[in-house]
């Protein structure tokens, strides 16, 4: 089904007599999912209102991502969370659409700052299980008017229902970056130079580690030479680099290029930054590769062998965070088992949003495995 | 106002009630006299009272998931209470309810600088999480004016600005992790001292949901190390749309200030009237302060100064030192002070797209004239957040209601040019019966099922945020 707007969506959903697989461009999709037929929302697409006054951008939940951003660039503006374009370390094609990001909260390497996709989410409208239309949030930058399904449904990965339109606070390009880089480090060294950077004043918005250190600032000018100078004292042997070579970087670590084409399953680790040599040294045993962003509250790990699935979970359940599997044929659940309580949440949620059980039946399930669809 | 009919067989076993309270806590933490109740009549929207059945100030988690099961078992509607200071009644208790104030849970659990979080028992107060960090160079940043009383629960009920979150952002973008008792007692962890939610992100709507869906009981915050400076800068213009423009074509060049703030000539002069600042009389004045090291401030103050002379100021002053620095905000940071000074106000927090600043100021100047209530501005400019101030005088009669009233007509606009009846205060009482402004029937269902997942019974704070018509079936279920 590939309906053309909400109502036809929603007439959709109605309809349905078994399970649907929602799908914007099919680019961040992960587990796998059980049978069941495919509901396009590509067709919802396109722009309805963009003030860049206002740095505001409403836009249908189809709308392609590259569409939006040549917009909004056109205006030297942006998507402040850095979109991450995983199609390489997936192994997929197709155009990434905005409702695909938020239902995945896909945020990149400016997380340290400015947040994550949910925290420039505006407002949504949405399609729930009943096939009802919702509104919640709305276009402006304050709005603590009754609850916040807007955060609810960032990251939900379409089991609360079927995102239509998305806004968004969108961001003014600055003029300058900078990036101080080290030479090769440890995983434990890189967390306390990337800790240095981040408590210190120079506003980073970037840290992270592929072997070497990354640390980003942007802004003006003379504040960007300030800032590195300064950063750089404090960071003895890292050399600056800056303009398009350091986006590169940067569009590196927020695509995961260093696992595209490499063989193994690719973990996703929410943890406390200086718990993450710990949960490297898990696997300590075991063939794999790191790289870490978010000063080391975010790892992306590229395990062989059997996939590290059963070490991995223990020792981020001992320590604190989450790990999801993003890439991977493993008999094991794609996303961290909740602890009772918050899994029973989840699935009251779930229930009243989605009573029939017909969005992407299986999601967050203990029994999703890994095997990419 | 209307509230719920207190429940006469929950009134008729309060003695009962107080037994079974006093056998979970210690002695000191069950209130039930009478005149010690009047403490908890009313929060910071003093309009309207009632005193509770009782009252109740437990220290520990494991204290608030005793008194809440009880009230549970009991069918004891509870009130949560962080400091008292919400401006739209979200701690108006009715007669029938048990008062959960956590203003004994104020202790500092942990302090990680490497990893940049706080962990605070829920009663802390906004600004002593910033005071804890501070002497290490850290602060927390969301900064709701009343800051000095507020406490964090209350923050995360409401999910509190402030006049820094152009920059930072307010409470749900700061907030890591929440210990949620929920009404049957259960203890609920959610999130922790990492970025991302594990699966769906319940804590983003735990974050603003009034009270409504558990008692946070701790929290962890993150901190921020500090800038190295701020420094403002006032500028003076001869009309509120110029004012206006200035402030979008500040943002459009990609200057991010901490602060944007807006006052317009009602203001004006009644904060210069008390506080003698210095401000220049004028139709609109904006405040704008940039953080960084002084030579960053110059750099963005220059550019921010270049856009604000083709808008043809009256004046421009920048601060040249600490005091004149203190001077410029003097004016501001007394507005409410000021006006509470000369009248009774209301203060209203609808937000707007920056975009139709100058026609909402106009119409709320049409408005204000037809009622015959005057209606001064304060504001945060750079996100849109109106500070409407209606001034009445509460002891002529008639004058509440008008003042509500216009109130009302003003939130309406604020929807009608595409934004929202409340920006940071929250809905609690006050912007209840409004909510069918701004949602449909299907909108406020999809909220309403939040709760029932959370707080089946309906005991949770059940008489706010939604129409009583709305809610009246669950309620009463």
């Amino acid at each position: 089904m590939r309906p053309v707007d909400e109502a036809e969506l929603a007439e959709a959903v109605r309809g349905a007599n078994g399970p649907l697989r929602i799908v914007g461009g099919g680019t961040r999709g992960i587990g796998r999912l059980g049978v069941a037929e495919v509901l396009d929302v590509s067709g919802l697409s396109g722009i309805t209102l963009y003030e860049p006054g206002a740095l505001t951008l409403v836009a249908g939940a189809g709308t392609p991502v590259a569409e939006v951003e040549a917009v909004l660039a056109a205006e030297r503006q942006r998507l402040a969370f850095e979109v991450p374009d995983l199609r390489r370390l997936l192994g997929r094609s197709g155009a990434s659409t905005l409702g695909g990001v938020v239902a995945a909260n896909a945020s990149g390497p400016r997380r340290v700052q400015v947040g994550a996709c949910r925290d420039a989410l505006l407002g949504v409208r949405f399609v729930d299980g009943a096939g009802v239309v919702v509104k919640n949030g709305g276009r402006v930058m304050k709005n603590v008017t009754g609850y916040d399904l807007v955060k609810l449904m960032a990251g939900s990965q379409g089991t609360l229902g079927v995102l239509t339109e998305v806004a968004f606070k969108v961001q003014a390009v600055p003029e300058a970056e900078a990036t101080l880089v080290s030479g090769p480090v440890g995983a434990a060294a890189a967390v306390a130079a990337m800790a240095v950077a981040l408590t210190s004043p120079f506003d980073v918005s970037g840290a992270a580690w592929d072997g070497r250190v990354l640390v980003r600032v942007e802004g003006m000018a003379g504040s960007v030479a300030y800032r590195a100078a300064e950063l750089a004292k404090r960071l003895p042997g890292f050399a600056a680099v800056t303009g398009a070579d350091s986006a590169a970087l940067w569009a590196g670590v927020r695509d995961v290029t260093a696992f595209a084409g490499g063989i193994g399953a690719v973990w996703r680790v929410a943890a406390k930054p200086s718990d993450a040599p710990a949960v490297l040294a898990a696997l300590q045993d075991m063939p794999h590769r790191a790289v870490m962003d978010w000063g080391g509250g975010l790892i992306w790990l590229l395990v062989e062998g059997d996939g590290g699935a059963e070490v991995l979970r223990s020792a981020v359940t001992r320590l604190g965070g989450h790990a999801t599997l993003i890439r991977g044929d493993l008999e094991c659940p794609v996303f961290h088992p909740e602890p009772g309580p918050v899994a029973a949440l989840t699935a009251g949620l779930r229930a009243t949003f989605d009573p029939r059980g017909i969005f992407n039946p299986g999601m967050f399930g203990p029994g999703m495995f890994g095997k990419v669809a | 106002m209307d509230m719920p009919t207190p429940d006469p067989a929950i009134l008729s076993r309060k003695a009962a009630i107080v037994a079974r309270l006093r056998a979970v806590l210690p002695a000191d933490a069950v209130i039930w006299d009478a005149a010690e109740l009047r403490v908890y009549e009313c929060d910071a929207l003093t309009a309207y009272r009632c005193p509770p059945l009782a009252a109740v100030l437990p220290r520990t988690t494991e204290e608030v998931s005793a008194v809440l099961r009880l009230c549970h078992a009991e069918g004891v509607p509870v009130v949560p209470r962080g400091s008292g200071t919400s401006l739209a009644g979200g701690a108006l208790p009715t007669a029938d309810c048990v008062i959960l104030g956590v203003a004994r849970m104020n202790a500092v659990i942990e302090t990680d600088y490497d990893n940049r979080f706080i962990r605070v028992q829920s009663g802390r107060t906004n600004l002593s999480v910033t005071g804890a960090v501070e002497a290490d160079g850290f602060f927390y940043a969301p900064d709701p004016s009343s800051q000095l009383a507020c406490a964090i629960a209350g923050n995360i009920a409401m999910n509190s600005g402030g006049a820094h979150c152009l920059k930072y952002g307010v409470t749900t973008n700061n907030l890591l992790g929440v210990t949620l008792v929920q009404m049957d007692g259960t203890v609920v962890q959610v999130g922790g001292p990492y970025m991302d939610a594990m699966g769906i992100d319940l804590l983003g709507v735990i974050c603003g949901s009034e009270g409504q869906l558990g008692v946070v009981t701790e929290a962890t915050l993150r901190i921020l190390p500090k800038p190295e400076g701020a420094r403002p800068v006032l500028m003076a213009f001869d009309a509120n749309e110029v004012a206006g423009e200035c402030v979008s074509d500040i943002i459009k060049a990609g200057i991010l200030p901490v602060a944007i703030e807006f006052m317009d000539r009602p203001c004006i002069e009644a904060c210069e009237a008390f506080a003698k600042a210095g401000y220049p009389i004028c139709e609109a004045l904006l405040i704008v302060e940039v953080e960084g090291s002084p030579a960053e401030i110059d750099e963005q103050l220059a550019r921010i100064l270049e856009i604000a002379r083709r808008h043809n100021p009256v004046e421009l002053r920048e601060a040249a030192d600490e005091d004149q620095a203190r001077r410029i905000w003097l004016g501001r940071k007394s507005a409410f002070g000021a006006m509470g000074q000369i009248n009774d106000y209301m203060c209203l927090d609808g937000t707007i797209p920056v975009s139709s600043l100058p026609y909402v100021l106009r119409r709320i100047g049409e408005m204000s004239r037809a009622v015959g209530l005057d209606v001064a501005n304060v504001f945060h400019a750079g996100d849109g957040n109106m500070h409407p101030l209606i001034l009445f005088d509460a002891n002529k009669p008639g004058d509440l209601e008008r003042c509500e009233s216009l109130g009302a007509d003003i939130l309406r606009l604020c929807v009608e040019v595409g934004g929202c009846l409340t920006g940071e205060h929250g809905v609690g009482i006050e912007k209840r019966d409004l909510m069918a402004v701004q949602f449909t029937a299907a909108d406020m269902e999809a909220q309403l099922r939040v709760k029932d997942v959370f707080d089946p019974k309906w005991l949770l704070n059940p008489a706010k945020v939604f129409p009583l018509g709305v809610t009246a079936g669950r309620r009463a279920a």
